[in-house]
């Protein structure tokens, strides 16, 4: 829950959703009212609850959200994302891009410190560039950084990078936690494995919030850094619960144990609206940075003819997805990207629920109920195929049953077949022995979406496990990487959105909206394309309503 | 008797050995690899990346080469290091959960010895009477209720709606500030629910246990002596039958000793405790094999040794038995 600094570009929206936990609330005496507001004042603790541990302190190896949300905190990066999502400096003061688009010079802030007092200069930049690159390092965020061609320190408060191409993602990869090369470079350079220094368990950043405690599976304890070089937060302290039960998270929530928890839609919509909780608490709802979507492996002979893809795509009621499962708490999706970005556009081909026009494309396919047992045939096979998604999101396998339901009903015979996690990825994803899938994909903060789409990345590792390839998209997205040019990109990935609509080499179903609960008593918040944290620094609670005062 | 404590020392290695094997060969035929939950669909990392890593936790290696290696660390009493970004040693990893575990289970199993014991005898001596029935029906209850419901439900009763107990964790907020006897009713207020939930569903199965014992011993002739004798009933039921009809419950108080560290899941999970239950799903489900194959092995190591108390006692206890071993 904290602000959205270094996103990877891509997280499996299955773990996002398995993090995301319920919350609600009775309070035994009502908090004041809400009406009540008064200055900024420093103090008090926000409480919040994670279902899952951190996994470490150095969140550049780590990958879970819990990780990167309290690294987010510790740490800063050279550039982070504002309330609109573009880009501004952090540690960076600025940066010019060169003409032919291959360099990039940052100037770094002068006067940070390390939470140690030690000063931060680029050659603290260099070191993190170094270790993310660097095989040994057990991350998952190097790619970026081995497009890179060589970097310098120029002096101590400047750092240049040069790139072979120009490399648009670029930018936003510098969001990077930078780490101190001063506790650091030295046990790095002697081939020590750095997850076993003091730093992954007592870190120093230079971010908004110094490390205190981390009780394993109960608690990490972050305090205001008095010195912050954007000024100091008004929070005193960030405690983090880790309560692995989505359900006790909830009740934690209603007692007023808990200061901010995520909801579910049921939650959301039928447990939190009675008056205490509302007295107590301030909802918010806005779109989350990820989508749904039902895949197909497209070296499936059926599959591969864009006409079955097209039918599929008529005969899903997205909106009866939407009001079923969701409770009405998303967005159709239309596309990759989430509806409000600079490089949206919804005009593209849609494929609205129209069950006889699926028919109709089906049996152009060849695809016809010959033996009238109410499932179609072609060459004398029954259309059957499995839906697979992972064990423990319930949406998913909802929304699973609702398309099980309508491909029925236009002759489609489809089995469910959920799976435990690790599995799921290993045995069917990794080894592209699927025929759909139904899964998600976590948005970041630029539009390229390389890994995901293009022909050169079906490889098993790589993320392109629907086996798509299609020269135009190939090309567009090729192409959207070379340039920094705002207006360029965006012609690019309107385009690239109008032939992926064409293609639907998936069916795009809905983004979800992501719902939060806070503390009423917290004040300060602007909920933002960004979300709600990207101030998170600004967050206050009024003299009269600070409720820890030690 | 060197002899006999000599082989079964060596008997024991040997089961030990095979059961690390077959944990071993079970854990990696798990789909799925530690890789895979670090970067599988996370952003972006080359193939021949991931293969480095995979070179660097050593699981490129045939298995059976990996299991000599881990055991050849076993053997220095060295665990290893988890896979996990946090790389800690797998034993500072368990060492940090075993005492909250261990005293949770600990006052559990007070809670139901104390409990079952009298509510076994008190059914068996008062047969077919409405005490009897209404203990029957209690223990079938508890029996059947899930205890992640039951702990939701007094969780919503004490903790939301009356306020009395906290809802999970182990520690207020403020506990460092507490002075010692507030931290330590603090600490006791919150271990309050879990102790009865890990108690409830053991609770029925033992008083049922004691119960049928008791039934047993009652019918026994040296019994009908004791009362033939005119011993009041109190003296009978309490010191002559009570005592023989004990032994069964004693051992298996004996085999719980390798369940005393291993926490249950259900409630360390609902009351946000970290104990040793939590710590073995979430590595299984990390595939962090280093801390399941530790957890394995500890649990392994105190399952025969529970075993072979029980054996010692037994022929501490009834001297037949003893005989027997010494003769074949």
């Amino acid at each position: 829950m904290a602000p959205a600094r270094f996103f990877p570009r891509w997280l499996p929206a299955g773990l996002l959703a398995a993090a995301l936990a319920g919350c609600g609330g009775e309070a035994p005496s009502a908090e004041a009212p809400r009406t009540v507001t008064g200055p900024p004042a420093h103090g008090d603790t926000i409480v919040e609850a994670s279902i899952g541990d951190i996994s470490g302190l150095i969140p550049n190896i780590t990958s879970d959200g819990a990780s990167h949300s309290v690294g987010n905190l510790i740490y800063d990066g050279l550039v982070r994302a504002d309330r609109d999502l573009s880009l501004t400096g952090e540690l960076a003061e600025s940066w010019e891009i060169s003409k032919d688009e291959r360099t990039i010079t940052f100037h770094l802030k002068s006067g940070v410190r390390w939470h140690d007092g030690a000063p931060f200069t680029a050659r603290d930049v260099e070191f993190t560039y170094r270790y993310m690159r660097d095989p040994k390092t057990p991350t998952a965020y190097a790619e970026d950084f081995l497009q890179v061609a060589s970097t310098e320190v120029v002096d101590p408060s400047t750092f240049r990078v040069r790139y072979e191409k120009p490399y648009a993602p670029a930018l936003l990869s510098w969001a990077l936690w930078v780490l101190p090369a001063h506790l650091l470079e030295e046990p790095w350079r002697r081939g020590v494995d750095l997850r076993t220094t003091p730093q992954n368990r007592h870190p120093i950043g230079t971010g908004p919030f110094r490390f205190q405690e981390w009780k394993a599976q109960e608690k990490v304890v972050l305090l205001a850094s008095p010195d912050y070089h954007r000024g100091r937060p008004y929070l005193d302290r960030v405690l983090l619960r880790i309560i692995p039960d989505s359900a006790t998270i909830f009740l934690e929530l209603k007692a007023r144990n808990v200061d901010m928890a995520g909801l579910t839609p049921l939650q959301f919509r039928r447990q939190t609206d009675y008056p205490a909780f509302t007295r107590s608490f301030e909802k918010y709802r806005y779109l989350s940075n990820s989508y749904a979507y039902l895949g197909f492996n497209l070296k499936d002979p059926r599959f591969a003819d864009r006409r079955v893809r097209r039918a599929l795509a008529h005969a899903i009621d997205r909106r009866e997805i939407i009001e079923g499962v969701l409770l009405g708490l998303a967005q159709e999706a239309v596309g990759p990207y989430k509806p409000g970005t600079w490089w949206y556009t919804d005009e593209v081909q849609t494929f609205p629920y129209d069950p006889d026009r699926a028919k109709e494309l089906l049996g152009e396919a060849g695809w016809r109920d010959r033996d009238g047992d109410g499932v179609l045939e072609r060459d004398g096979k029954p259309f059957r195929f499995t839906i697979r998604t992972n064990q423990g999101n319930s949406v998913r396998i909802q929304t699973a049953e609702i398309i099980q339901r309508r491909l029925k009903a236009i002759g489609i015979d489809v089995n469910i077949h959920v799976v435990e996690w690790a599995a799921f990825i290993n045995t069917f994803i990794r080894k592209r022995d699927f025929e759909a899938i139904i899964l998600g994909w976590g948005l970041g903060l630029d539009p390229d979406q390389y890994e995901i789409w293009h022909s050169s990345k079906t490889g098993p590792d790589q993320l392109n496990h629907i086996s798509y390839g299609n020269p135009e998209v190939d090309q567009l997205l090729e192409n959207g990487r070379r340039t920094f040019n705002q207006e360029r990109r965006k012609a690019i990935y309107r385009e690239f959105q109008r032939v992926l609509a064409e293609d639907q080499p998936v069916v795009f179903l809905y983004v979800p909206d992501a719902l939060t609960a806070v503390s009423s008593r917290i004040q300060g918040i602007e909920p933002a394309p960004a979300g709600l944290a990207w101030n998170f620094i600004r967050w206050y609670v009024p003299r009269e309503l600070q409720r820890y005062t030690r | 008797m060197i002899a006999y404590v000599t082989r079964l020392a060596l008997v024991s290695s040997l089961q030990m050995l095979a059961i690390t094997v077959l944990a071993f060969a079970v854990i990696h035929l798990a789909p799925g690899e530690p890789i895979v939950l670090q970067q599988e669909l996370q952003a972006t990392q080359s193939p021949q990346q991931k293969q480095t890593l995979r070179e660097l936790y050593g699981l490129d290696k045939p298995l059976h080469v990996q299991y000599w290696t881990w055991l050849n660390r076993l053997v220095r009493v060295d665990l290893g290091r988890s896979f996990s970004p946090d790389g800690l040693p797998v034993w500072e990893k368990i060492r940090e959960r075993i005492p909250v575990t261990l005293s949770l289970n600990l006052a559990e199993v007070c809670l139901i010895y104390l409990t079952a014991v009298p509510l076994g005898v008190f059914a068996a001596v008062r047969r077919h009477t409405l005490f009897d029935r209404l203990t029957t029906v209690f223990v079938f209850i508890g029996f059947a209720t899930p205890d992640f419901w039951l702990a939701l439900l007094l969780m919503i009763l004490f903790g939301v709606q009356l306020g009395w107990l906290p809802i999970s964790g182990l520690r207020s907020l403020n506990w460092e500030y507490l002075a010692p006897a507030a931290q330590l009713w603090d600490l006791a207020s919150h271990l309050i629910l879990p102790i009865f939930i890990g108690a409830f569903g053991g609770l029925a199965g033992l008083s049922r246990f004691m119960r049928g014992s008791m039934l047993e011993v009652i019918r026994q002739d040296y019994i009908r002596t004791a009362q033939a004798k005119g011993l009041p009933e109190r003296v009978v039921v309490y010191k002559h039958a009570l005592r023989n009809a004990l032994l069964p419950i004693v051992t298996i108080l004996g085999l719980s000793l390798p369940g005393l560290i291993g926490g249950s899941v259900i409630v360390e999970s609902v009351f946000a405790i970290p104990g040793m239950g939590q710590l073995a799903v979430q590595s299984v489900f990390a595939r962090d094999y280093p801390v399941v194959m530790g957890l394995l092995t500890i649990g392994a190591g105190l399952t025969l040794l529970g075993n072979r108390l029980a054996d010692v006692c037994y022929g501490i206890v009834d001297p037949r038995i003893r005989v027997t071993r010494r003769s074949d």
